[in-house]
């Protein structure tokens, strides 16, 4: 007995002194901090999160290749103690939620009949699955069975449901589903998700430059949804309210309803949605991701630079506006007139963009009251460049700065400015107008002159109507309000009084030859057709490019390439990155003059860049992206299944009343219609969509 | 030299740790689900087992043998193994990270596996040689890691196949092993 205590006692001795031997010699160092972030952790061992083990998790945790929310079980509280420990920010603990892109399930056609296991997985291994589609929802179910917390069920259209409330984000389904449907996001990798060629898209959100889920947002608006199709609308364009009225929905060319028929009527839908909830009196709750302490400069306050600082904010960085002009919205606010975009709306929405905590400064102008070595010395860690293009294009012809003569953007704003009591001087108005020019800058002018008050307004244009680059709509408002259109005319001079006031204008008639770079059949002018027209104020507005003369008064600023148009050059036109890697650039000012929905498409892409740059990681086009392109196989050339509606009609003012006053022309869809108009989509994907009920 | 061979095969195949000895079911069953694992789990017990075999061995023959104390097996080995795994751990993280990582969580695992301490109790009892000792445990390790993967890759089909709801998961396992096992009685002649 004695003995066998005894040598039991020897052994473990021999073992411990070993062990304690041992532990000296083959001593690593550990961060002492794993071991107290593992204390924190739940101790379950369950791998959810993709470690082995909870000591592995928090061991990625200090070395900073997890987030603090690593651990999939034990929730936000523990994120944030762990967070603490670290002293790192709880950024990343923004809460991960696996979102389905799929909604074609059942409704999609099938390439053959299946009766193996229900199982994605063995389908997948027959021809990539039944279904004709190659990226969509097979319905076994695989991220059902992955998924431990009974937070995804199979719904009765046969794609998966996530539960948001009951969902981790533990990401198991994103690895059991063999098709790439069920993403594991936060929202802030919605935010700077771009759309790829291997995404479940439909035609229209393919189109939209600002890359919207159209289908997403109709359909929430037939189920109901209002808020949550502001949302979605949000999650790519601030400026809902802007769009809504003054785009010229490119969406809807693409839409597939628009092949048989009408098109759906997209753009009135946004706007019935951004207005009830101005009108709710209730703004929207906006997520933002926690602070990250970068700053960055935001140069110009217009729709590219408040889509820029909007993203960017929403991702957690301190922004901060500057603006050369009274008051925010750019172009928006100076160029558009009131009538197609009252101010006090503008103001609403930019209010709601400034109330995420964003500054602005503003009547302050680049190369003039600032500079960019100023905003470096301010400890700005990025700038995002979107100036826009303000600088109006010149005829080159004689007489043209007589007095009465404007240009298109300088007449625009300084009316602008003054109606909305921002200072200047009147613009004294002639009877007899003429606007040259065929783009919306021409048209916002001639309605703007019949609204003050002018006898008789013509629009010059060199080319036909069916060239003229202004959007259909407000050609026809134009018509109807009693613009006169001169077309194939070339101004040759402006002919002055003698009080050197404009008297006549000298124009060549024109006709049209071979088409040019633009396809657009180029004007050639007949000889001895030299025809005057009496005026007394003329508009020029053939167009408008960016001013760089900031460039020219800043030694450093000589490395910012320029184009030959003037716009600023990127190595790349998907990552905005200009040659000086700090700046950042969209809009107008990089694109020239183009769609408000492309600058604050442009202004995301630009706030994605500035985020990597500012996250230390390379900055680079987004994989398989579709950027200005289609995915072939989701055009189509017919659509069956349709039945014929009415295209819900957009309620307007009379044109006897809108033209003595500034009010708003275009009036906001009922709810009943709008309802009615969001039937009308087929929210379609790839391939599939819903058929018109017989 | 044809006794080794009847031994690794007699251990390998005839007397197969898991499938005819059942020992060591728990890592057999928790582990088999994917192969990644199942080969992370027998890469361990091969590594712990050799040494565990060898050294249990010695322990025997030079320890307990001598002192009269041959009925303190039991408790011995367990303290042995428990502490040659806690080494091994702390010699592999040291000097061969790499292989520390890929074993992973396996190699603490093991501190509780039956069929190490089995093995080692199964080269006493049949009174092995050292060198058959080293023999026998290296080829009930890879008798292991044979019929584990073995197993892994069977229940990475079963998972496609329609079980009907009783008897998912670890009900059609158990199942499934039993008929392994039964297969794996036809070695019986061999030997």
């Amino acid at each position: 007995m004695f003995e066998a205590i005894l040598a039991m006692l020897g052994l473990g001795a021999a073992c411990g002194s070993i062990l304690g031997i041992a532990s000296r010699v083959f001593y690593v160092y550990e961060d002492p901090r794993i071991a107290e972030v593992e204390s924190l952790l739940s101790g379950a061992n369950c791998g959810g999160c993709g470690y082995t083990g909870c000591s592995a998790a928090a061991a990625a945790a200090v070395s900073g290749s997890a987030p603090p929310s690593v651990c999939v079980v034990a929730g936000f509280e523990t994120a944030m103690e762990v967070g603490q420990l670290l002293g790192v920010d709880v950024g990343s603990a923004e809460p991960r939620l696996s979102f389905n892109e799929c909604d074609g399930g059942h409704r999609a056609a099938d390439k053959y009949y299946y009766i193996g296991v229900n199982s994605c997985k063995a389908l997948t291994a027959m021809y990539g699955g039944k279904r004709e589609c190659s990226i969509g929802c097979l319905g076994q179910g695989d991220c059902v069975k992955a998924c431990s917390f009974d937070a995804i069920h199979m719904g009765p259209d046969g794609y998966p449901v996530v539960d948001g409330n009951k969902c981790v984000g533990c990401g198991a389904c994103e690895t059991a589903c063999p098709k790439d449907i069920l993403h594991v996001q936060t929202t802030s990798d919605r935010l700077l998700h771009f759309n790829r060629d291997i995404d479940a898209l439909s035609p229209c959100a393919q189109t939209c430059p600002a890359e919207i889920d159209i289908a997403r947002y109709i359909t929430q608006i037939r189920e109901g949804d209002y808020e949550g199709a502001v949302q979605t609308i949000r999650e790519r364009n601030p400026l809902l309210l802007t769009c809504g009225r003054v785009c010229p929905h490119p969406c809807e060319s693409y839409c597939r309803r628009g092949i048989e028929e009408d098109p759906v009527s997209i753009n009135q839908l946004k706007r019935f949605v951004a207005d009830l909830e101005m009108n709710s009196g209730r703004r929207y709750p906006i997520k933002c991701a926690p602070n990250t302490g970068k700053r960055i400069a935001v140069i110009g306050g217009g729709p590219a630079g408040l889509s820029c600082a909007f993203f960017l904010r929403r991702l957690g960085h301190d922004v901060t506006i500057f603006e050369m002009m009274p008051k925010l919205g750019g172009m928006v606010r100076y160029g558009i007139p009131e009538y197609r975009l009252p101010k006090e709306t503008l103001q609403w929405e930019i209010d709601g963009i400034l109330n995420l905590g964003i500054e602005c400064i503003t009547n302050v102008k680049l190369g003039e009251d600032f500079d960019i070595q100023s905003l470096a010395d301010a400890r700005f860690d990025a700038i995002f460049l979107g100036v826009g293009a303000w600088k109006d294009y010149s005829l080159r012809v004689d007489g043209e700065d007589l007095k009465g003569c404007f240009t298109g953007i300088d007449f625009l704003s300084r009316f602008a400015t003054h109606q909305q009591g921002d200072g200047g001087t009147d613009i004294p108005i002639g009877r007899r107008c003429a606007v040259i020019g065929g783009g919306n800058t021409a048209i916002d002018c001639v309605r703007t002159l019949i609204r003050l008050g002018a006898e008789e307004v013509s629009i010059i244009y060199r080319r036909t109507r069916n060239e003229m680059p202004a959007n259909e709509v407000e050609i026809v408002a134009a018509e109807e309000e009693g613009v006169k259109f001169a077309f194939l005319a070339a101004p040759v001079q402006v002919i002055g009084d003698e009080n050197g006031h404009v008297k006549q204008l000298e124009y060549l008639k024109m006709e049209l030859g071979e088409p040019d770079a633009s396809g657009r059949r180029r004007p050639v002018p007949i000889e001895g057709s030299e025809t005057l027209v009496d005026i007394d104020m003329l508009v020029t507005a053939i167009g408008q490019g960016p001013d760089v003369s900031f460039r020219d008064k800043e030694k450093d600023l000589e490395a910012l390439n320029i184009t030959r148009w003037n716009t600023i050059d990127a190595d790349n036109e998907e990552t905005l990155q200009s040659s000086i890697p700090y700046i950042f650039s969209a809009g107008d000012a990089f694109t020239g003059a183009s769609l408000v929905i492309e600058a604050i498409g442009g202004g995301r892409r630009a706030a994605r860049s500035i985020h990597q740059y500012l996250s230390g990681d390379e900055i680079k086009p987004v994989d398989h992206s579709l950027y200005k392109r289609h995915i072939p196989e989701s055009l189509f050339e017919q659509v069956d299944g349709l039945q014929n509606s009415e295209r819900a009609k957009m309620p307007e003012l009379p044109v006897a009343e809108r033209i003595k006053t500034f009010e708003e022309v275009d009036l906001v869809l009922s709810e009943e219609t709008a309802r009615k108009e969001s039937k009308r989509c087929l929210n379609c994907c790839r391939l599939c969509y819903n058929q018109d009920a017989a | 030299m044809d006794e080794y061979i009847v031994l690794i095969v007699s251990c390998i195949f005839v007397n197969n740790i898991l499938l005819a000895q059942f020992l060591g079911n728990c890592p057999f069953f928790g582990t088999s689900k994917k192969m990644e694992t199942a080969v992370g789990m027998s890469m361990a017990v091969i590594f712990v087992l050799v040494l565990a075999g060898v050294i249990t061995w010695v322990v025997y023959n030079f320890m307990l043998v001598p002192l009269n104390l041959t009925y303190l097996r039991t408790i011995a080995f367990i303290l042995v193994i428990a502490s040659l795994v806690q080494f091994v751990e702390m010699f592999l993280k040291k000097s061969i990270p790499a292989l520390y990582a890929g074993l992973g969580i396996f190699l603490p695992l093991i501190t509780t596996n039956c069929a190490v301490f089995g093995a080692c109790v199964i080269n006493i009892d049949k009174e092995y040689s050292f060198m058959k000792a080293l023999v026998a445990s290296f080829s009930f390790a890879v008798g292991f890691g044979l019929a584990l993967i073995l197993f892994a890759g069977l229940r990475e089909r079963i998972l496609l196949a329609r079980v009907p709801g009783p008897l998912q998961d670890t009900s059609i396992a158990l199942v499934a092993a039993g008929i392994i096992s039964l297969t794996f009685f036809a070695f019986r002649g061999m030997v």
